[in-house]
């Protein structure tokens, strides 16, 4: 596994805490989701950066009283067929509005990197080393979209609209 | 015929490991070497439910070669001709039990 | 017709580039099988008994000549010369070799054309009326709406990993000729009491293994709204749609199971945050996705010009094919033809390369280069001058394409069935075949009148027989085909399922089945113009029942 952020495998400054495990004062960590809910107050005061590993099937409403503070929320993709992941995120990013770190945990492979890249992920630990390496160029391979999503691009009823003549396009 | 791919595994005859040839889709069936051939008399015949599931192991892992592959009666006759077993293999064997359209 | 521009032109180019590298790593074993699958599915690429099988999209039902000629191409180049056109307004190639798919996609690409989203578990062909944009009874294009919803939907980052296919329809006319009922999604545009022009939402039909009619959730949806609410609903399925069974994955479970109303709260709480952001659609957006349709300049002309009555009075063949293959069209002078692709003894829905080449120069003299495809795996010109139409039916009768059975009992809609499709339990052409023959005589078929018979392969219900007139539903039994045989189906505005009316009736036998249901009819309609649905509804299925079985 790999972590991929900003385009390039970087370090994982992250520790994943199991369930039963003490949490490590110090170092930012990834808490699963019962138990971060069962102790929320008392895991938030910690001075390091808190994540949360949220899975598929909990509605994100959930975890909003306790989004100013997480750091990261990492959403689970048990199967890289179980989409439900990209609804979460895209509710996490343009409804909730959670700045922090949003990671694509579980059966992430390349064919889906700029799906998760556009619904709102930002950090990706990736199945394959050989996917993670040619991420940059798995995310470049279309300039036009057709809808809005998480990731802010201009789509392309807009940029039609905004350059007037139909005919004219501006690659995103 | 329920597609056998949704089927578990029960013998009650001879039968072979067939799929479709990953370059080109053609109908394919496993041999005794490991391989693969378009001809079905030269598909490996097996009897046991072990036999069959070690053998569709083996071609399943095949997948660079094969896609799709699975368990399929074939009927053997006194002389050690094989026959599709069934009418689902019998179409994949001989092709479509129409004339085809485009046939100039 | 819709017009591609540059970002059209790019996505459909890029989407190819990337599926050429898709091939690549899977024939070189980079990917497996497992993780190419969904990925061959979303380009329209199904493993089938004999070889691959591609579906090309053919956007609502649309497609220009050259387009046309892009798809004789592919047929001849990369297929067996023939391609089928399909109850969801597409068409399959079904001789494709995967290592020739990236050059087949490229070819297409350069017409505008493509298998995005033909298959998988994403928003599939959003089809709609195949006299869109022509028919005196819409209120307006339902295209443009297919269109905008069909853009937003191609390769959404959402939903492009459902627990399961989607399908939407759209319709602009008070007769459904989209069979929206039986759609995922099915959208009705329609007038409400103050005179706007908005949406009925229905959703949750669909056929299959577990037939329901759609239900209504928001009677009445502003135009603004469309985007975001189809948004809605499918966000509440692609969470809340079951993941464990794909028996029990499409919507249609989810909204019988929770029920229309709880269901509608579910679709309204997703709605509400976002229904003024940027999916709400203003007129002008909709104005530049309309403004890409090209629409004929038609001429100034009248009906029922004095060539078009002369050969009505002195050619009986042409008259015939003209009472039954033509239309009215809104505007005046033209007509809407159709072109059956059910001649006797032919597979359902299928033409050849010839045939296709020959549709497209056809289209480009006679109907302003436009083609429309029909859920009955028809084929339509949708804007023939009244004064061309004998030269056309001349040309189409050499063709084998001026068959006058449209909408009768030999104008057969059938699955691929398993001659080719590895989902079958029986054969479905030859059935259809057979049938063709038995009701060969026009004079008979015509005086039959409207009478459609469906034949499924399997339950999937590819060929829609649940919504049949007469359904015809392959099962196996010990290694066997058989027949079950429903009645008094319909797809439209009134839509309804068939009524099983006994026990699988074994291959042989099913043509005789028909036979002996079209006599029952005859005997006991009281008027000539009483249609077989509606003697159904009159008598029952008590005395079809005792026809069929009484000697099986």
């Amino acid at each position: 596994m790999r972590l991929v952020r900003a385009g390039r495998i970087v370090a994982d400054q992250y520790v994943r805490v199991l369930d039963d495990e003490p949490i490590p004062d110090g170092v930012p960590v990834i808490v699963p989701a019962a138990r971060f809910l069962a102790d929320a107050e008392e895991i938030l005061r910690r001075e390091a950066p808190t994540g949360v590993l949220w899975p598929n099937n909990r509605r994100i409403a959930e975890l909003a009283p306790h989004l100013d503070r997480l750091a990261l929320v990492a959403l689970e993709f048990p199967s890289f067929k179980d989409g439900r992941a990209y609804s979460q995120a895209r509710v996490l990013r343009e409804q909730f509005g959670f700045h922090g770190e949003m990671r694509a945990t579980g059966n992430v492979l390349r064919d889906q990197f700029l799906f998760l890249m556009r619904a709102g992920f930002d950090a990706f630990e990736v199945v394959k080393d050989a996917d993670a390496a040619v991420f940059a160029e798995a995310v470049a391979r279309y300039s036009v979209f057709y809808q809005p999503a998480g990731d802010r691009r201009i789509p392309a009823l807009r940029a039609r609209l905004s350059l007037g003549t139909p005919a004219l396009c501006e690659r995103v | 015929m329920t597609s056998p791919l949704q089927q578990k595994l029960r013998i009650t005859g001879p039968v072979v490991v067939t799929a479709n040839r990953l370059g080109d889709g053609a109908v394919i069936y496993r041999t005794g070497g490991g391989q693969w051939s378009t001809r079905l008399e030269q598909a490996e015949v097996v009897t046991t439910a072990a036999a069959a599931t070690t053998l569709l192991a083996g071609a399943t892992a095949d997948d660079i070669n094969a896609v799709g592959a699975y368990v399929a009666p074939v009927r053997q006759h006194a002389d050690g001709g094989l026959q599709p077993g069934n009418l689902r293999e019998a179409i994949r064997h001989a092709g479509p039990t129409i004339a085809l359209p485009g046939v100039i | 017709m819709y017009l591609y521009d540059d970002l059209d032109r790019t996505l459909v180019t890029e989407r190819a580039a990337e599926f050429r590298d898709q091939v690549a790593r899977r024939l070189s074993g980079e990917l497996t099988e497992d993780e190419f699958k969904p990925l061959r599915l979303m380009n329209g690429i199904y493993l089938q008994l004999h070889a691959y099988m591609l579906r090309i999209a053919l956007p609502y039902g649309s497609l220009s000549s050259d387009q046309m000629r892009t798809l004789a191409h592919v047929a001849r180049r990369y297929d067996r010369n023939y391609g089928h056109f399909t109850t969801r307004q597409n068409i399959q190639f079904n001789w494709i070799k995967l290592a020739e798919l990236p050059d087949a996609m490229d070819d297409l690409a350069r017409a505008g054309l493509h298998g995005m989203q033909t298959s998988g578990n994403c928003v599939r062909n959003i089809t709609t009326d195949q006299w869109a944009g022509v028919a005196p009874d819409e209120i307006e294009d339902p295209r443009v709406w297919a269109e905008i919803l069909r853009q937003h939907l191609t390769l959404h980052p959402e939903f492009s990993f459902l627990p399961r296919k989607f399908k939407i329809a759209v319709t602009a006319a008070a007769h459904d000729r989209a069979a929206i009922r039986v759609h995922d999604i099915g959208l009705r545009l329609h007038r409400n009491g103050a005179g706007e022009v908005g949406f009925e939402v229905v959703v949750g039909g669909g056929l299959g293994r577990t037939p329901f009619i759609g239900k209504t959730i928001k009677p009445f949806l502003p135009k603004r709204d469309v985007l975001s609410y189809v948004e809605a609903v499918l966000r509440t399925y692609n969470q809340f749609g079951r993941r464990d069974n794909i028996y029990k994955a499409r919507i249609k479970i989810l909204v019988h199971d929770l029920g229309a109303e709880a269901f509608a709260k579910e679709v309204d709480a997703e709605w509400q945050p976002i229904k003024d952001g940027p999916l709400a659609l203003d007129p002008a957006v909709v104005a530049a996705v309309a403004g890409h349709f090209r629409y004929p300049s038609y001429e100034a002309l009248s009906d029922n010009p004095p060539e078009l009555a002369k050969a009505r009075a002195s050619d009986r063949r042409f008259a015939t094919w003209f009472a039954n293959s033509v239309t009215n069209h809104k505007a005046p002078g033209y007509a809407i033809v159709t072109l059956s692709l059910k001649p006797e003894g032919g597979p359902p829905g299928d033409a050849t390369a010839e045939q296709m080449d020959a549709i497209a120069d056809l289209a480009d003299r006679y109907s302003f280069g436009e083609i429309r495809v029909g859920h009955e795996q028809n084929l339509v010109l949708p804007h023939v001058a009244q004064r061309d139409l004998l030269a056309l039916w001349k040309a189409l009768d050499a063709l084998g394409l001026a068959t006058p059975n449209v909408g009768l009992v030999s104008d057969i809609i059938a699955c691929p069935g398993l001659d080719y499709c590895s989902l079958a339990n029986t054969r479905s052409i030859p059935v259809a075949q057979e049938l063709t023959r038995r009701f060969r005589d026009l004079d008979l078929a015509q005086s039959l009148g409207r009478l459609h018979i469906n034949i499924s392969g399997c339950i999937n219900a590819c060929g829609h027989h649940h919504v049949g007139h007469i359904g015809l539903l392959g099962v196996e039994k010990n290694g066997e085909e058989f027949f079950q045989v429903t009645i008094g189906g319909q797809a439209d505005e009134n839509a309804m399922l068939g009524t099983l009316i006994g026990p699988a009736v074994p291959y042989a036998q099913v043509a005789d089945v028909v036979e002996d249901i079209v006599e029952a009819y005859l005997e006991l309609r009281t008027r000539p113009d009483e249609i077989f649905l509606d003697t159904v509804k009159r008598v029952g299925i008590e005395p079809f029942r005792e026809r069929v079985y009484a000697t099986r």
